[in-house]
């Protein structure tokens, strides 16, 4: 691999890495946050693909489908939160993850009776539609560099939320002692559906952004969900520096595991590797760190 | 999600049970009589994707079959024939459970399935041991027709290995193609579709370099980059459905379409056209069907099948059709008498299949000897441009281990 090429593979992994990112975030959120495992994270992520293709088909523009996507999801999820989740939140996880697991097969169905089983794919609106050449025979979509922009700005606003402003601390000293909180007359109920909805709707966010590089097919959220989950507990339950970090690091892992091989006297050694690097990564670090990178220790 | 599946088994035997229980309070009574009542019809169990990805297949292949029967007044060998079906999943974990329920429960003469390759590697195990004819309208794996194979057991569609080694065969031809770049799954299917190109590249260029990626994995921007940096004169792929889609699309994005030629067995761009726009234009494929193949039989079979069930037929409503013609082969060699095991099978490993793709014949392995197209894709068809190998046997390794008398 020339000095180039290594290059061009180092943009490759920033940009899976970042887009890890923003697949996971609102996984990040909901379980870190307010304690709910949510494996429905993927299914949210394949509505939000078939929402932006379907709703870029009869609006005719993905910049008006990914905002009228985002608030379609986000009610949603407030009706579900007030339907189930909410039930869950004093429970014990196994309860979480058998209802959220129902709604896979709820939504998997319903995605079938309402939109099909075929594969769709999603134009990429016109500015963005162009590539910026690299070599003489390679270039780079100009979409996947602005699917980088929005996974940083996600990042930053994350950050910024949750750390720095009241709603951040509120839903923060919800999940150490909700009653407390609420003795302190805040409307702790009101908040956690809000949240639940803006995690939700940041797995949508990703697919409708993902969607016209991805293409939309049924499956699509089970094919996020295990890597979803990785970068969560790498980087540590509820940390946004940590999901960040963890998703940076499997880009690399991922991509430099596919393309780089031990190879001795012509003989591949281990030709299954590039299939475990991404799992040996997550082996070592939870040896190192058993709770992640910047999770809280138990 | 490799662990929805037992849940969603329960689910479903919950509801299979109830509704099961309902109808036997209500018709109970009636049940004996009406098998009683007809015992000279032929059964033949379905065993097809019915739910999930693969529905629309199953339902193809399905509908082909009922067309060629049709055309028969319905009847094979002059009887009455009755279906039990089965919705596979294509799920390998429960094709073993389910094709006993077909062979020994429901007792059935015929067992037709199916689209996936390890379901059907399981029917073949039990289907082998039971002696039950077993078409397989679909599933290309090689050792159904290879080490696994069986005087019972036919093969109506292809192998992997036969697709592959047409578009190896055509590059092989073309003295520019000097290096090609292989990239697909690692797992069985691609595999063999890989196997079968570079069987038939031999005597042209050299393979530079063969890539892999962990199915089902569909980030491909890593490879891509390495395929840019060898500079093949072409690259060969298999990939399907969802993830065919995406990789045409991210290899035209990454501007490699215009000077690395793409090609690839037909199902890289079959049923993802509409999804992909202009990002498959020019992309050369192979296999034993394509749109728009202008023969007598084809035409008819399109109208006969539109108008049938209101759907244009595809390569798997073909294989369907072909799996009703090779029955009728069959059956009416011996005028219907199910019991005459032996010449059914001699009659339909003789058989000439005049089928809507062109005539095929059963090799001694019972995998079609057929000609392989050439198709390009132009808009959202792929049209046939060409036979690329004529009369195309199966892999001459894979046959010599069908220990077949």
């Amino acid at each position: 691999m020339d000095f180039y090429t290594f290059l061009i593979q180092l943009l490759n992994s920033v940009q899976y890495g970042l887009l890890l990112f923003l697949v996971a975030s609102g996984l990040t959120l909901l379980l870190g946050i307010m304690g709910i495992i949510n494996v429905a994270h993927g299914s949210f992520y394949m509505i939000g693909a078939y929402l932006a293709w379907s709703l870029a088909e009869q609006l005719g523009s993905l910049w008006i489908a990914i905002p009228a996507g985002v608030l379609l999801t986000v009610a949603i999820a407030m009706v579900l939160e007030w339907l189930v989740i909410r039930k869950l939140y004093r429970r014990d996880h196994l309860y979480q993850v058998l209802l959220t697991y129902g709604l896979i097969l709820v939504f998997e169905d319903m995605r079938s009776v309402i939109w099909g089983d075929d594969v769709h794919g999603v134009n990429i609106p016109g500015i963005l539609a162009g590539s910026l050449p690299l070599t003489d025979n390679l270039s780079y979509p100009v979409y996947r560099l602005f699917i980088s922009g929005v996974c940083l700005a996600v990042a930053l606003a994350m950050y910024w939320i949750i750390q720095r402003t009241r709603l951040g601390m509120v839903v923060r000293a919800g999940y150490s002692n909700r009653e407390m909180v609420q003795s302190l007359g805040i409307n702790i109920e009101f908040i956690y559906r809000v949240v639940f909805a803006f995690g939700v709707a940041l797995a949508a966010l990703a697919g409708m952004i993902a969607a016209p590089v991805s293409s939309v097919f049924p499956g699509m959220g089970s094919q996020v969900l295990i890597i979803c989950f990785v970068v969560v507990v790498i980087g540590g339950m509820g940390s946004v520096k940590g999901a960040l970090l963890a998703s940076l690091l499997i880009g690399f892992a991922d991509t430099f595991g596919k393309v780089l091989h031990l190879e001795i006297g012509g003989i591949r050694l281990l030709p299954e590797l590039s299939s475990m690097t991404v799992y040996l990564l997550m082996a070592i670090v939870l040896l190192w760190r058993p709770e992640g990178f910047f999770g809280k220790r138990v | 999600m490799d662990n929805d599946a037992p849940v969603n088994q329960r689910r479903r035997d919950i509801l299979k049970a109830a509704a099961a229980s309902a109808t036997a309070a209500s018709a109970g009574m009636l049940l004996p009589s009406v098998t009683l009542a007809q015992p000279a019809r032929i059964k033949i169990g379905l065993m097809l994707p019915y739910s999930g990805t693969y529905t629309a297949l199953g339902v193809a292949i399905e509908n082909g079959l009922r067309l060629a029967l049709q055309e028969q007044g319905g009847k094979l060998g002059g009887r009455e024939v009755e279906f039990v079906k089965v919705d596979d999943e294509s799920e390998p974990a429960k094709a073993t459970d389910n094709t006993n329920r077909l062979v020994t429960r429901d007792k059935v003469d015929i067992v037709v399935g199916t689209v996936h390759s390890g379901v059907a590697g399981a029917m073949i195990r039990i289907t082998r041991e039971s002696g039950t004819l077993h078409i397989i309208p679909n599933a290309g794996v090689g050792a159904a027709t290879g080490p696994l194979c069986a005087p019972n057991i036919f093969r109506t569609s292809f192998s992997n290995w036969q697709s592959g080694y047409a578009m190896g065969a055509v590059l092989a031809k073309r003295p520019s193609v000097k290096n090609v770049v292989t990239l697909t799954w690692r797992y069985a299917a691609g595999e063999e579709f890989v196997k079968g190109f570079k069987d038939g590249f031999k005597g042209g260029g050299k393979i530079a370099k063969e890539l892999y990626l962990p199915f089902p994995d569909v980030e491909f921007q890593a490879l891509l980059t390495e395929i840019g940096s060898i500079k093949p004169d072409a690259t060969y792929s298999f990939f399907a459905g969802g993830g065919a889609a995406k990789f045409v699309k991210d290899y035209n994005q990454a501007g490699l379409r215009k000077t690395i030629p793409l090609c690839g067995p037909g199902f890289l761009t079959d049923g993802i056209l509409e999804a992909v726009g202009n990002a498959a234009e020019g992309l050369e494929t192979t296999l034993h069907y394509g749109d728009g193949l202008e023969t007598p039989k084809n035409k008819a079979f399109r109208v006969a099948y539109a108008k049938a069930f209101k759907l244009n037929p595809d390569v798997y409503a073909v294989q369907g059709y072909d799996t009703g013609l090779l029955l009728i082969a069959g059956l009416n060699a011996v005028k219907g008498d199910i019991g005459n095991k032996k010449g059914i099978i001699a009659a339909m490993s003789k058989a000439k299949i005049d089928s809507p793709r062109g005539a095929w014949s059963m090799s001694r392995a019972h995998n079609p000897i057929q000609d392989i197209y050439l198709r390009k894709v132009v808009g959202t068809e792929n049209r046939v441009t060409g036979i690329a190998v004529k009369a195309l046997d199966d892999d001459p390794a894979s046959i010599k281990q069908c220990k077949m008398a």
